[in-house]
């Protein structure tokens, strides 16, 4: 139902960890969700204007460019971005229909394609941009964690994951369980110090973006072992001459 | 009343994916990974990666992801065409294929009967370069070649001139067990995925990655360090770095002697004959200064070797050895770090860090595998100590008229560092390393009617004696390639043959048969000048190309140029091989290779190329593809790939040969070949074993397999060459030398460029004007989701990729009064292209670049002639120009002196605002395409539902 | 956000709908508007007319109108849905308002009346909920708007009110509160604007990508060159010079002006009071309308800044 399930305790929160230090913005993961999506379950995906002016389509998944810092002292960061299946999430509970709900076993939030009115009201509740309207159809769609593929006992074990996530070519995505802090994913994110997008909303998201590295900063010196100083070199070349190189 | 949504979501979770699922190999790239096509109700329902593959486990880009779109875009042609109408007017009409044959097989039998030359066929982003060369060797045409020419030969000569390997596609870096990465000049790459898996791993492990570049997106996003190097320069960076190293004598002494040139005898003997030629014995075997011994050959398993110092030979000639040559090269104050520092845009004392930082990993924390090897002296070692430094270049070095010499720098680089081919450094990916050069020299004199030529078309020179010149120094080939122009034109150089074709530079001639080649557009320097060659008449009213056949799978710009349009199948509709004799699979692990099989039926009347190629072959007559009885000799492409023999026991795949398929590399043809690749997942791969997986240039284990399975015709050591005697022989020639010598016009470039010893110059094209007026230089990159032009007929793709920007540094912007979204100018010596801005952090100051191949031309790809593509995408190519400055005597190319590499990213512009009203649209904007009459209307909505309703 | 005319007429004519059934209802009880059943007719009748062809315009907004019955399940925590069931709901009392008006019926017509107002009150307060509650948008989460939507709601049926009832002369009460409701709402509305233009953004672009921690956050690509829904939708921005004009329309156009008129009226009387009653109601639907529109085009949504849109906002 559109109120939110009432917490369980060690309840599962099934969620992507994205490791935004790894990322190289390649898009791999949101071709692959829409190829996979778009005969899923919340098919299609379609696409206006697909070979002329103004082409847009539903996408469950965008990656963007982002340039964190100024000059060289910055980064480029890229940055998918999908439905957060928010533990307390506002775009179900506008939900003026029931369509939009968020499962109790897993955490995964949906919308009920068959009764949504698209109203959009839950477009403008999440703040993460996660909503997509199919205004083909006239009802709203979204990141589905793929639950059409996770659970599908047709798949080998292996790739009982999301779509984007077994498609990454750099390994930057993960999906698993946030719920149990000892998960490969809850681990990852203790580690690596694993962020949730404006907390202070009070969505609790599950996903999870593990920060960019800080590069090192450029120029601060040799490390180890820097060699003999130029004052302390003459001629580099007659060190060679006595030098022993046997096979 | 439903209170509930997800009570009544009908969530079906274990619906099978499709009704059936075929195993193939993806070509939305030249990557080559192996994918699982599922199907449902006869359509493409998901395209996944095969995780058994070895080249991409599992993974895919997001290209490949997209491929559905790319099988069912209406761009794709529908029958054969010709064209009824003048050149590029887009009137065609529509014929059979008995007709587009007969008319094919009458224009080249014409001229095989004639004169074989004037046939010029080239061929693009095709991997069926082991079919195309050997159909245009068996024509009798010397002017063959596929795209490499423009693409990444300063890579290929550089590494197989110098390490017997190289870049591009042929190395890797040991991505399992680097500790330090150094990426040259790298956006996406030919090893898409296998980098990315890659860098992701070296991430995982806390490697480090330093990205050279003057870009800071994709890799180099992700890279710990950025360097923001200005085009051209890193030659300069990289022989600062070898400075560096032998300043501080941070040098693999010992590797040097073992497996590279640096201890053989180098003759001075200046004005001579034998200048700069290695000192031999009587066998021809190279000298070198043994400790105790004097001159021995080189060797010679005993050899204690001195590097450096002058020596006489008994015979009285003065030699000095390698080593001693290179150091005082790169010890010269040129490439001190001060030296260039301010032109490589960053200071001295960073070029100082890095190269103490390279040192360090590589002399000081050292990896050991407890594996014991058998070297080529027969000795037994019990570890394989390696060097964990890693570097990896691709067109940011290559794409230069300096890029040759730069890559031979970063070789050197390594081996300096004795970091090839060991743990944790770069390694050869097989069938490398290969003899350096790795072969005789180029088939193409003496092209006669009715003859095919011997041999292989693409080779390698070793000297003058093998450059295709007539004797006055007149180039050979349409191209220019292996002449004075580019002796090292290993590749063919595919961006002049349609300029020099129009002149009739050498001759003129009557057939232009390309494939897979989007000439009149994205890879063309100057498009608007090819598309005018394309079209030129004579006083006659007569095209001065007389015959252009074109095969292509979707409405390109090129496809209205040719008089003779053979429409392709898509890659999920054929049988491919992704063959050992050309571009395979292999990895640092072994060799692979690979095929593709239709996993749809083509809906339209389309015919794979490779079977129209095989089956004009017979029908011309060419003596490999007919019987004695002058019958064809295959019924069809799987037929050619299974039973076709180039050497007795080796055919284009190296898998499951022998009658019963159990011989690997060589054995007598296999019937039953297809089927153990399609049960095996469409790949074959034979995994080193851990003894020979590493030294592979002087691992007897390995040279011997190597030879056992075809992929060598030799087992010698493979001496890495830091001094190329080749380039000296050149040189020779240039200086006066020899019978062969380039003509005068040629002599002083041949004597400069020709140098044995890597050295660095400024890009050819900017010697030649004044840059002042043009502060930046411009450079494109590889969007990671779009493949040259072909990914813009892809719906979800042009969602990506809709049109492309010009950006600049931000702070360099401000400075020139321009800010985010202005219309600008971007002006080189040879013309102006309009452009949107974008403003940014990570870029070099003194560069602009923007995505490569975005814009198109309006009409082209079924887009419709309001498409962002073609308003406000813009193609750089237009202010590239094809040829250098003007100077006196014949026109050159606009590439490397030595290998003929198209040099795009010389290119210098300037940039100014629009005036206003200029802005909304990019400029030159030529005539709107016509489509053939046959195309698809193409749909306002597509709701893709494998499984629902048809699209 | 993005203004869309069906919204923004959906809430500008329910809302002066409701308030006009409010005040109807209210006012009729105590005899402080004509009493005839002519009158209440044609108050009630314009009332639910407003209502419905606001409802009506909203389902236009929907991207299946024909399941627009589905809205009022879940009244448990959607606001619509609320909004939904109160709207529809009234419709019961204000329809029995209407009928005993017209039947006569008196003493049906007073608790109908009363009920049906409360009911405007409840709806009313829902729809402006559903802009208060969502924290994505900082300017509708604040505590001025949903008590706006009731006192504008309030304002332009007691003009629309006075208006009617000053032909048949009898606008004094409603005119005194519409000029009251219109001070205040020209003081709400300003002092929700000196709110909203001070308070500090809820998210920034360091914040909703969350690499503030390496410095300033640009865009440099967004993921696909054209536009899209959510571009459409939520990053939809009124330029700033623009929206001072408006906010100008709207203040003074849509509350104040038809206050001092509605003032001018109750001291003149006669033909011209009504004259001016007119203008007032005909400026308090045209500055109302202006002040909608603003309320979409001055918001800013999170997701703005994942494309870079909003920043400083
Ligand atoms: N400015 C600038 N220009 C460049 C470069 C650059 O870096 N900057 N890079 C250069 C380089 S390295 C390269 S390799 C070239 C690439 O340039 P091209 O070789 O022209 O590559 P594409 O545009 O990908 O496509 C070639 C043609 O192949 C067709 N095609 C696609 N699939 C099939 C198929 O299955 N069968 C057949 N028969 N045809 C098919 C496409 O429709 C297209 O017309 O561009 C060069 N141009
Ligand atoms: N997705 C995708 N993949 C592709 C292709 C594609 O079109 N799309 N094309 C394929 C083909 S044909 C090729 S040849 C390969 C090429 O693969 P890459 O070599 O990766 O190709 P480019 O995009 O030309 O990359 C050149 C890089 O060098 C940088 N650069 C330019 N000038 C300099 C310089 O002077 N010094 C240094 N250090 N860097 C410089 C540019 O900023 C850019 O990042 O990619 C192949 N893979
Ligand atoms: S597939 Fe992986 S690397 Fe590529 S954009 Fe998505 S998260 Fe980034
Ligand atoms: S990200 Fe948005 S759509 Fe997804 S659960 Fe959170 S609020 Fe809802
Ligand atoms: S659009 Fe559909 S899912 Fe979203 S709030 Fe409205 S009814 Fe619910
Ligand atoms: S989990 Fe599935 S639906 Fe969600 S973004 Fe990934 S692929 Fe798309
Ligand atoms: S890298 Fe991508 S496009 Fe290229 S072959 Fe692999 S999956 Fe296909
Ligand atoms: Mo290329």
């Amino acid at each position: 139902m559109t109120s939110l399930p009432e917490p369980q305790p060690g309840a599962k929160k099934l969620g992507l960890v994205i490791d935004l230090d790894t990322c190289v913005g390649c898009q791999a993961c949101a071709t692959n969700c829409k190829e996979w999506n778009t005969s899923g379950h919340m098919a299609p995906l379609p696409d206006h204007n697909p070979y002329s002016a103004g082409q847009e389509g539903v996408w469950f998944n965008r990656v963007h460019s982002y340039e964190a810092g100024d000059g060289e002292d910055g980064r480029t960061v890229h940055f998918p971005r999908s439905c957060l299946h928010c533990e307390t999430p506002a775009c179900v509970t506008v939900c003026p229909t029931g369509a939009s709900y968020k499962r109790a076993e897993d955490g995964i939030v949906l919308v009920n394609t068959d009764i949504c009115i698209g109203c959009q009201l839950c477009a403008w509740a999440c703040p993460y941009g996660a909503r997509e309207f199919d205004d083909d159809a006239g009802v709203m769609k979204k990141c589905t964690l793929c639950v059409d593929r996770i659970y599908n006992e047709t798949i080998p074990e292996a790739q009982r994951v999301p779509a984007c996530v077994s498609t990454c070519p750099t390994h930057a995505r993960h999906f698993g369980d946030l719920g149990d802090p000892n998960s490969d994913v809850s681990k990852l994110v203790a580690d690596r110090g694993g962020f949730a997008l404006m907390p202070e909303l009070g969505y609790k998201p599950v996903n999870r973006y593990l920060p960019p590295r800080r590069a090192p900063k450029a120029d601060a010196g040799p490390p180890r072992d820097a060699g003999p100083l130029p004052s302390q070199i003459k001629n580099p070349l007659l060190r060679w001459v006595d030098k022993v190189l046997s096979r | 009343m439903p209170a509930d949504g997800g009570a009544t979501d009908k969530i079906i979770y274990s619906a099978p994916i499709g009704d059936e699922v075929k195993t193939t190999t993806c070509y939305m790239c030249a990557c080559r990974c192996g994918i699982r096509v599922h199907l449902k109700d006869g359509r493409v329902r998901y395209i996944e990666g095969n995780p058994d593959h070895p080249v991409n486990k599992g993974v895919l880009c997001g290209k490949g992801s997209a491929g559905i779109m790319t099988q069912y875009s209406p761009a794709r042609l529908q029958a054969p065409l010709k064209r009824v109408g003048p050149r590029g007017s887009g009137e065609y009409a529509e014929i059979s294929w008995e007709e587009a044959i007969d008319t094919a097989t009458g224009w080249l039998k014409h001229v095989r009967e004639t004169d074989p030359k004037k046939l010029a066929f080239f061929t693009g982003r095709d991997q069926s370069q082991s079919l195309t060369g050997f159909w245009a060797a068996q024509f009798g045409t010397p002017n063959f070649a596929a795209h490499g020419g423009f693409c990444s030969v300063n890579m290929a000569a550089g590494g197989l001139y110098t390490i017997g390997g190289s870049f591009w596609e042929f190395g890797e870096p040991d991505w399992e067990r680097a500790k330090y990465l150094m990426i040259f000049g790298v956006a996406e790459d030919h090893d898409s995925n296998p980098i990315k898996t890659g860098l992701g791993a070296m991430k995982g492990r806390g490697a480090k990655i330093v990205s050279v570049n003057p870009v800071r997106t994709g890799y180099s996003a992700i890279a710990d360090e950025w360097v923001g190097i200005r085009p051209g320069t890193d030659g300069l960076f990289i022989m600062a770095l070898i400075h560096e190293l032998i300043r501080t004598d941070k040098v693999d002494g010992e590797f040097l002697a073992r497996y590279t040139n640096a201890p053989w005898l180098v003759v001075r003997n200046p004005g001579g004959a034998d200048d700069g030629l290695f000192a031999r014995d009587a066998d021809g075997k190279p000298l070198a200064w043994d400790r105790a011994r004097g001159a021995i050959p080189a060797d010679d398993a005993t050899l204690s070797a001195v590097l450096v110092g002058d020596f006489t030979l008994p015979d009285g000639r003065a030699v000095k050895p390698v080593f001693n040559l290179m150091a005082e090269r790169y010890l010269g104050d040129e490439y001190a770090p001060e030296a260039v520092a301010e032109r490589c845009g960053f200071p001295a004392e960073r070029i100082r860090r890095l190269a103490a930082e390279v040192a360090d990993v590589a002399f000081n924390q050292t990896i050991t595998l407890d594996i014991p090897w058998t070297d080529v002296w027969g000795r037994k070692h019990e570890t394989m100590v390696g060097r964990p430094v890693a570097f990896h270049a691709m067109r940011g070095i290559s794409a230069h008229s300096n890029g040759m010499h730069t890559c031979r720098a970063l070789h050197i680089l390594q081996l300096v560092l004795g970091a090839v081919d060991t743990p944790g450094s770069w390694r050869y990916k097989s069938p490398f390393p290969r003899p350096i050069p790795p072969g005789p020299g180029p088939a193409g004199r003496g092209s006669k009617p009715n003859t095919p030529l011997a041999g292989n078309i693409l080779s390698f020179t070793h000297g003058p004696d093998d450059l295709l010149v007539e004797d006055d120094g007149t180039p050979i080939r349409i191209d220019h390639s292996f002449s004075w122009e580019a002796p090292l034109g290993l590749h063919g150089m595919m961006h002049s043959v349609i300029g020099h074709a129009a002149a009739g530079d050498p001759y003129k001639i009557d057939t232009l048969f390309m494939f897979m080649a989007n000439m009149a557009w994205n890879s063309a320097m100057n498009p608007l000048e090819t598309i005018r060659c394309l079209t030129q008449q004579d006083e006659n009213g007569e095209y001065v190309i007389p015959h252009v056949i074109y095969s292509d799978a979707y409405f390109s710009e090129t496809v209205p140029y040719a008089d003779l349009i053979l429409p392709d199948t898509t890659y999920l509709e054929r049988w491919d091989a992704i063959s050992i004799l050309d571009r395979p699979i292999g990895s640092s692990h072994g060799p692979g290779d690979a095929i593709r099989q239709p996993v749809i039926k083509p809906d339209r009347n389309v015919r794979p190329f490779q079977e129209v190629l095989i089956e004009l072959g017979a029908r011309l007559g060419l003596p490999a593809f007919v019987k004695e009885d002058g019958s064809p000799k295959f019924k069809d492409y799987p037929d050619y790939i299974v039973n076709h023999q180039r050497m007795p026991g080796v055919g284009p795949l190296a898998g499951w040969r022998g009658e019963d398929g159990s011989k690997k590399g060589v054995g007598e043809p296999n019937q039953d070949q297809l089927q153990r690749y399609i049960d095996n997942g469409c790949f074959w791969r034979h995994n080193l074993a851990p003894e020979e997986s590493y030294f592979k240039h002087a691992n007897a284990t390995y040279l011997t397999n190597a030879k056992a399975m075809g992929m060598m015709g030799q087992s010698n050591q493979i001496v890495m060459q830091i001094w190329s005697e080749p380039l000296q022989k050149f040189r020779l020639a240039a200086e006066g030398h020899g019978a062969k010598q380039p003509p005068e016009h040629l002599r002083e470039r041949v004597r400069t460029y020709c140098d044995p010893l890597p050295f660095w110059y400024a890009p050819l094209e900017q010697q030649q004007h004044d840059t002042d007026p043009y502060p930046f230089s411009a450079v494109t990159q590889r969007p990671m989701a779009m493949y040259h032009s072909w990914g813009s007929m892809n719906a979800w793709l042009r969602q990506i990729h809709g049109s492309n920007k010009l950006y600049m540094s931000r702070e360099r912007g401000v400075a020139e009064g321009l800010a985010q979204d202005d219309w600008v100018w971007v002006e080189s010596r040879s013309g102006r292209v309009k452009a949107q801005l974008s403003l940014m952090e990570g870029v070099n100051r003194d560069t602009v670049w923007t995505w490569n191949a975005i814009g198109k031309r309006a009409g082209a790809w079924m887009l419709s002639p309001d498409a962002a593509e073609s308003q406000r995408g813009f193609l750089l190519n237009h202010v590239i120009s094809e040829w250098l400055p003007a100077q006196t005597g014949p026109r050159l190319a606009n590439a490397d002196p030595v290998t003929g590499q198209a040099a795009w990213y010389d290119l210098r512009v300037k940039v100014t605002k629009c005036a206003p009203g200029e802005e909304g649209t990019t400029e030159p904007f030529p005539t709107l395409l016509t489509p053939p009459d046959d195309m698809p209307e193409p749909p306002d909505i597509l709701r893709y539902n494998a499984g629902g309703k048809a699209p | 956000m993005n203004p869309a005319p069906s919204i923004v007429f959906f809430t500008v004519a329910s809302g002066a709908g409701y308030g006009l059934l409010f005040w109807t209802g209210v006012l009729r009880a105590f005899g402080l508007v004509p009493p005839s059943s002519g009158f209440g007719v044609v108050a009630i009748g314009i009332a639910l007319v407003l209502i419905a062809a606001g409802l009506l315009s909203s389902t236009i907004h929907l991207g299946r109108p024909e399941r627009a019955w589905r809205a009022f399940s879940q009244w448990r925590s959607s606001w619509l849905s609320r909004e939904g069931v109160a709207a529809v709901v009234t419709f019961i009392p204000a329809g029995l308002f209407f009928l005993a008006v017209v039947g006569g019926m008196e003493g049906l017509a007073l608790p109908a009346g009363l009920v049906a107002a409360a009911g405007a009150v409840v709806t009313v307060w829902c729809t402006g909920m559903i802009y208060a509650s969502l924290p994505t948008v900082r300017q509708w989460h604040h505590p001025l708007v949903a008590p706006g939507y009731l006192l504008f709601g309030a304002f332009s049926g007691a003009v629309l009110l006075a208006m009617l009832a000053g032909f048949w002369g009898m606008a004094t009460v409603p005119a005194a509160i519409a000029a009251v409701l219109g001070a205040a709402a020209f003081m709400l509305k300003r002092a929700y604007w000196a709110g909203v233009d001070a308070g500090p953004p809820v998210a920034t672009m360091e914040t909703a990508t969350g690499l503030g921690f390496i410095g300033k956050v640009r865009t440099l690509d967004p993921p696909h060159t054209e536009t899209n829904y959510l571009l459409r939708e939520m990053a939809f921005r009124i330029g700033r010079v623009h929206a001072v004009r408006l906010r100008r329309i709207a203040a003074v156009a849509g509350f104040a002006v038809p206050a001092v008129l509605l003032v001018l009226a109750l001291l003149t009387g006669g033909a011209l009071a009504g004259v001016m009653a007119v203008a007032a109601a005909a400026l308090a639907t045209a500055g109302l309308l202006a002040e909608r529109w603003l309320m979409f085009a001055e918001a800013t949504h999170t997701v703005a800044l994942y494309y870079g849109v909003g920043g400083q906002d």
